[in-house]
C-alpha cells in the first residue's frame, strides 16, 4: 500500500535531510549530471517533485536507477540543496518496500567492464535490486 | 531637600487600559521629595507639556519624573519642556510604564503595582540627580574621502561645491576606480571615460597613498596618510611619457588591463590617468633590483626621476570622513568547472571590458586570447559566484551583472552582427529606470539568445569551448560549442575595507560591506559619528546609484561641517583623581579609546604629590559604562548614571 503523498514527501525530506525550499531552480544540478539524458525526471525536477509532494511518481521513475551517485549535483549546487540525497532517499524507500536485494555481491564483478565508473559500484546493489 | 513633580500619562488607552493611573498618582505622593503629582491623557501634547512647565514654575520643582512611554520616544520632548521652564534638562527622568509595563501585562492590579515600582525607582534616582551641562567640541571644516572611484570623486566634488576643502586618498597611482576601466556604460551606452575624465580632473587628491592611522573623533579627526614613494617628482614631471616608452623592463602585468597586457616598470596606469605622472614599480625595476639600468633618469628631460624618494607621512585634520573604497571581483580558483584557469578564452566580464575598449590591449578588437582570431560565438554566464550560499561564493546578488551582460552582448552584436551571442541566466534582474527596456533590446533588437539555466561545465574540446547546460524552460540538455566564454563574476568589497573599518571603528557585515547606521533611515551614515559611506563599499550598486549615494553622503558630511560646534553628551565617565590608582584597567576595556592618563598634581588631604590618573575625553566617551565596572578603586563614575543613582533605583525597587 502506498502512503499518502504528503507523508511520503515528509519521509523523503527526513531521510535525506534536504530542505527543498532552498532550491532557486537554476538547473545547475541537471547541467552537471552525467546521467541527464538517461533520466526521465531530472535532478532539478526531482527537487520540485519532492517539494510538491509528488513522491509516488518519483518511486516509479527510472531516474532512481540511472543516478550514478557521483554527487556532481551536490558539489555544484549554489544553494547547497543536495539533489542526489533526495534520489538516494527515494531509492531507499523503494528498496525497503520490496524488502530484498536482487543482486548478490559475488555477481557484481561479471557485470562490470572498464568503462563503468567507480561510483556505480557503491549503488549497484540498490540499482539492480528493483 | 528636593522638590519633585511626577506626571503620569494615560497615553490614551495605551497605558490607562492596563494601569490604574489615579492609583499611581496617589501612591507616588508618598515618596520622598515628591511635592506634586498629577495624571493627564497625553503628556507629550502641548497641553501636557504646559502642565509640566507650570508646575515647575509654581511649585519651584527641582526634579521631574514623567511616567510614560520609552525615553527613546519622548525623553527629548520632556527635557526641552523642563528647560523652557528654567530647569536643567538632566533633572528629568522617565519611568517607562508603557513598553515596560502596560503593553506586556494583562492583569490590571499587577500592572499598576509594577508601574508604581518603576515610578519609585525613577524618583529615587532624581533625588540624586545633579544638573549636567552639555559640552561643546569643535568642527574642523575639511573632509577626507578614502577611495577615488566614481563614488569618492562625486562625494568630494559635491562637498567642495558647498565651499569646504576635501582631500581624496587613493591607493593606486590614479583616481578613477573601476569606472575608468569600463568601455561604454548602461543604460545609456555612453563612453565611460568621457563622463568620468572631466570629473577626475576636477578633484584634487593624494594618489598612490594609503590611510595609516586614524585618531580623534567626529568633527576633529587626525589621519596619518602614507604617500608611497612614486620615485618621480610630481612637481617636475611633465607627463611626456618618454620614460615609460624607453624602460627596458616590460614584464609587469598591467593592473589596469586586468593582466591582459604588460606594462613597463615605470608606468602610468592608463593614458587619461589623473595625475598624469608615472610611478616606478620597485619590484619590477632593474635599477632597484640590480643597481644597473637607470634609463628613465637618463631620458627624462625634466629631471623628474628620483630613485631616492621615500614614503612620506602626512597628518591631516578633518571634521568628517567618507569611505568610498569600492570593490573587486572574487577569485575564480574554486570554480574549476568554468575552466577559467585552464583556458585563455574564458575571461571575466571586467577583462571583457578591457578587450572591447578602444583604449584597451587590443584597441577594441574582440579576439580570442588563445589565437587572436575573432570569435564566431560567445557565451556569457551570469551569477558566477553570486547568490551562492556555499563556501565557494557570495550569498548576495551582485546587482550589476544582469545589466552589464546585456550591455556586453549588445556591444558585440553592434560591432560584429555575425557573432552568435548566448547568455545563460538564472533570473534576469533589471529593476531601475529604463533598465528592463535595455535588456529587452538585447533580446528583441539584437537577437541575443537568452537561455534560462546555470552552466554545469565548460570544457576545452578540440580548440573550442564546450558549454554544458540545461534549458530550464524546455527541459533539454544543451551542448554548445563556442569560441569564448565570459563570466559575470560576483563582486566583493575591496579587501582593504576591513583594515579601514577597524581604524575608523566603523562596522562591517559578514560579507565585509560597511554597515549603515540604519538600513532605511540612515543609509549613508556609519554607526560611528562623523563617518559616512559612499558607493559599493556599502553594497553592490551601479553607477547611477553610486552617484546618488555619493551625493547623499556628501550632504550628510556638509551638514556636519556646516556646524561651528557640536553639542556633546554630558552623560560621560569621569575619574575621581583622588581615588584613581592609575592601573589602566579602564583604558583597556573602553571600546572607543576615550581614556588616557595624565601626570597630575593632586592634593590628597594635605599631601601634595604627582600621580598618574585616568582622564576621559568627553568628546569620545559614549557613556557605555564599561570603565566604571572594572575600576577596582571605584574612581570611575558615569555622570547622570552614577553608581549611587543606580543603587538607589535598585533599593527603591526592592523596598
Ligand atoms: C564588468 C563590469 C561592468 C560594469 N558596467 C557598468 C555599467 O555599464 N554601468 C554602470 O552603471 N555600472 C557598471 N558597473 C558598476 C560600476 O563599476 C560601479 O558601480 C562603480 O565603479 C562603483 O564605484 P565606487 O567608487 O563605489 O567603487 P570603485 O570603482 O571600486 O572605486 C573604489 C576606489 O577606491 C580605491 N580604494 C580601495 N581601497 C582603498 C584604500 N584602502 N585606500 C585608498 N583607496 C582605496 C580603489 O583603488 C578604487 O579606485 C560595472 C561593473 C563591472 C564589474
Ligand atoms: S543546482 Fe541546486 S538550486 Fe539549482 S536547481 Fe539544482 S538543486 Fe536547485
Ligand atoms: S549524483 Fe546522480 S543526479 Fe547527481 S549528478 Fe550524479 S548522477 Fe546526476
Ligand atoms: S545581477 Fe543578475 S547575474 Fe548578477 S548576481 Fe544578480 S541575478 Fe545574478
Ligand atoms: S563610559 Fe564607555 S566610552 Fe566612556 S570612557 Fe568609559 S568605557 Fe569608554
Amino acid at each position: 500500500m502506498q502512503k499518502a503523498n504528503t507523508e511520503q514527501a515528509q519521509l523523503v525530506k527526513e531521510i535525506s535531510n534536504v530542505d527543498t525550499r532552498k532550491c532557486m531552480k537554476c538547473g545547475k544540478c541537471s547541467a552537471s549530471c552525467p546521467s541527464y539524458e538517461e533520466m526521465d525526471i531530472r535532478p532539478h525536477q526531482f527537487v520540485s517533485y519532492v517539494q510538491n509532494n509528488k513522491v509516488n511518481e518519483l518511486m516509479e521513475s527510472t531516474s532512481l536507477w540511472k543516478c550514478l551517485s557521483c554527487f556532481a549535483c551536490v558539489e555544484r549546487c549554489p544553494r547547497d540543496v543536495k539533489p542526489a540525497r533526495l534520489i538516494e532517499a527515494v531509492r531507499l524507500m523503494v528498496i525497503r518496500q520490496k524488502g530484498q536485494n536482487y543482486l548478490l555481491p559475488d555477481e557484481v564483478p561479471e557485470l562490470l567492464d572498464e568503462e563503468v565508473p567507480q561510483q556505480l559500484l557503491a549503488s549497484a546493489f540498490r540499482k539492480y535490486s528493483k | 531637600m528636593q522638590r519633585i513633580g511626577v506626571f503620569v500619562c494615560h497615553c490614551g488607552t495605551n497605558i490607562a487600559a492596563t494601569v490604574d493611573v489615579e492609583k499611581v498618582v496617589e501612591m507616588v505622593k508618598k515618596e520622598q521629595g515628591v511635592v506634586h503629582a498629577e495624571e493627564y491623557q497625553y503628556m507629550c501634547s502641548e497641553a501636557g507639556q504646559s502642565k509640566i512647565r507650570e508646575a515647575i514654575k509654581e511649585k519651584q520643582l527641582t526634579g521631574v519624573v514623567v511616567c510614560s512611554c520609552s525615553p527613546r520616544m519622548h525623553e527629548n520632548t520632556f527635557r526641552k519642556a523642563a528647560e523652557k521652564a528654567g530647569l536643567n534638562p538632566f533633572l528629568v527622568e522617565i519611568a517607562n510604564i508603557r513598553e515596560h509595563c502596560s503593553w506586556i501585562h494583562k492583569d490590571r492590579e499587577e500592572a499598576t503595582e509594577k508601574a508604581v515600582i518603576l515610578a519609585r525607582a525613577a524618583i529615587a534616582k532624581v533625588n540624586l540627580n545633579t544638573p549636567l551641562q552639555a559640552g561643546e567640541s569643535k568642527v574642523v571644516k575639511r573632509a577626507l574621502v578614502i577611495g577615488g572611484g566614481i563614488a569618492g570623486i562625486q562625494t568630494a566634488i559635491d562637498i567642495a561645491d558647498a565651499g569646504y576643502e576635501v582631500d581624496i586618498v587613493e591607493k593606486t597611482p590614479s583616481i578613477g576606480g573601476r569606472m575608468s576601466q569600463l568601455d561604454k556604460t548602461f543604460p545609456t551606452l555612453d563612453c565611460s571615460a568621457c563622463i568620468l575624465t572631466p570629473k577626475m580632473v576636477e578633484a584634487a587628491s593624494y594618489t598612490y597613498s594609503e590611510v595609516e592611522k586614524v585618531s580623534g573623533f567626529v568633527g576633529d579627526f587626525f589621519v596619518d596618510i602614507r604617500k608611497k614613494a612614486r620615485s618621480v617628482d610630481m612637481s617636475k614631471c611633465t607627463g611626456c611619457g618618454v620614460c615609460t616608452e624607453k624602460c627596458p623592463s616590460k614584464k609587469g602585468k598591467s593592473e589596469f588591463n586586468r593582466g591582459l597586457s604588460n606594462r613597463s616598470a615605470i608606468y602610468t596606469p592608463f593614458a587619461q590617468a589623473v595625475p598624469n605622472v608615472p610611478v616606478i614599480d620597485r619590484e619590477q625595476c632593474t635599477k632597484f633590483k640590480t643597481g644597473k639600468c637607470g634609463v628613465c633618469a637618463k631620458v627624462c628631460a625634466a629631471g623628474a626621476i628620483d630613485y631616492e624618494q621615500k614614503d612620506e607621512i602626512i597628518t591631516g585634520n578633518y571634521g568628517a570622513i567618507v569611505v568610498a573604497t569600492g570593490f573587486d571581483t572574487i577569485s575564480l580558483d574554486k570554480f574549476d568547472e568554468y575552466s577559467y584557469n585552464q583556458s585563455p578564452d574564458v575571461i571575466t566580464s571586467l577583462e571583457f571590458e578591457r578587450l572591447t575598449n578602444a583604449a584597451g590591449p587590443t584597441k577594441g578588437k574582440l579576439v580570442r586570447l588563445s589565437n587572436h582570431e575573432k570569435p564566431k560565438s560567445v557565451a556569457f554566464i551570469q551569477c558566477v559566484g553570486s547568490r551562492d550560499v556555499t563556501c565557494r561564493g557570495k550569498s548576495y546578488c551582485s546587482k550589476i551583472c544582469c545589466m552589464y551582460t546585456a550591455k556586453h552582448a549588445m556591444l558585440i552584436k553592434d560591432k560584429y552582427p555575425d557573432i552568435d551571442v548566448h547568455v545563460f541566466y538564472i533570473d534576469v534582474r533589471t529593476p531601475g529606470k529604463n533598465f528592463d527596456e535595455f535588456y529587452r533590446r538585447a533580446v528583441e533588437e539584437y537577437g541575443v539568445n537568452y537561455i534560462k539555466g546555470q552552466v554545469g561545465k565548460v570544457a576545452e574540446v578540440d580548440g573550442h569551448l564546450l558549454v554544458q547546460a540545461v534549458d530550464m524552460l524546455d527541459n533539454k540538455r544543451i551542448m554548445l560549442n563556442v569560441d569564448m566564454v565570459v563570466l559575470a563574476t560576483a563582486i566583493e568589497p575591496d579587501p582593504s575595507v576591513r583594515e579601514i573599518a577597524t581604524m575608523l571603528t566603523a562596522s562591517i557585515d559578514t560579507n565585509n560591506f560597511l554597515t549603515e547606521a540604519h538600513p532605511k533611515l540612515r543609509p549613508v551614515e556609519s554607526p560611528t559619528a562623523g563617518v559616512f559611506l559612499s558607493g559599493v563599499c556599502q553594497g553592490p550598486k551601479d553607477i547611477p546609484e553610486t552617484v546618488a549615494q555619493a551625493g547623499a553622503a556628501a550632504v550628510k558630511a556638509i551638514g556636519l561641517l556646516a556646524k561651528d560646534k557640536l553639542v556633546t553628551n554630558p552623560c560621560v565617565a569621569k575619574a575621581n583623581e583622588l581615588f584613581c590608582n592609575g592601573c589602566s584597567n579602564c583604558e583597556h576595556v573602553c571600546p572607543y579609546g576615550a581614556i588616557s592618563y595624565q601626570d597630575k598634581e593632586v592634593n590628597d588631604h594635605g599631601v601634595r604629590e604627582t600621580r598618574r590618573v585616568a582622564f576621559v575625553n568627553s568628546a569620545i566617551c559614549q557613556g557605555c559604562g564599561a570603565c566604571t565596572v572594572v575600576c577596582p578603586s571605584g574612581a570611575m563614575d558615569l555622570q547622570g548614571f552614577s553608581n549611587r543613582q543606580i543603587l538607589a533605583e535598585v533599593d527603591a525597587i526592592c523596598r
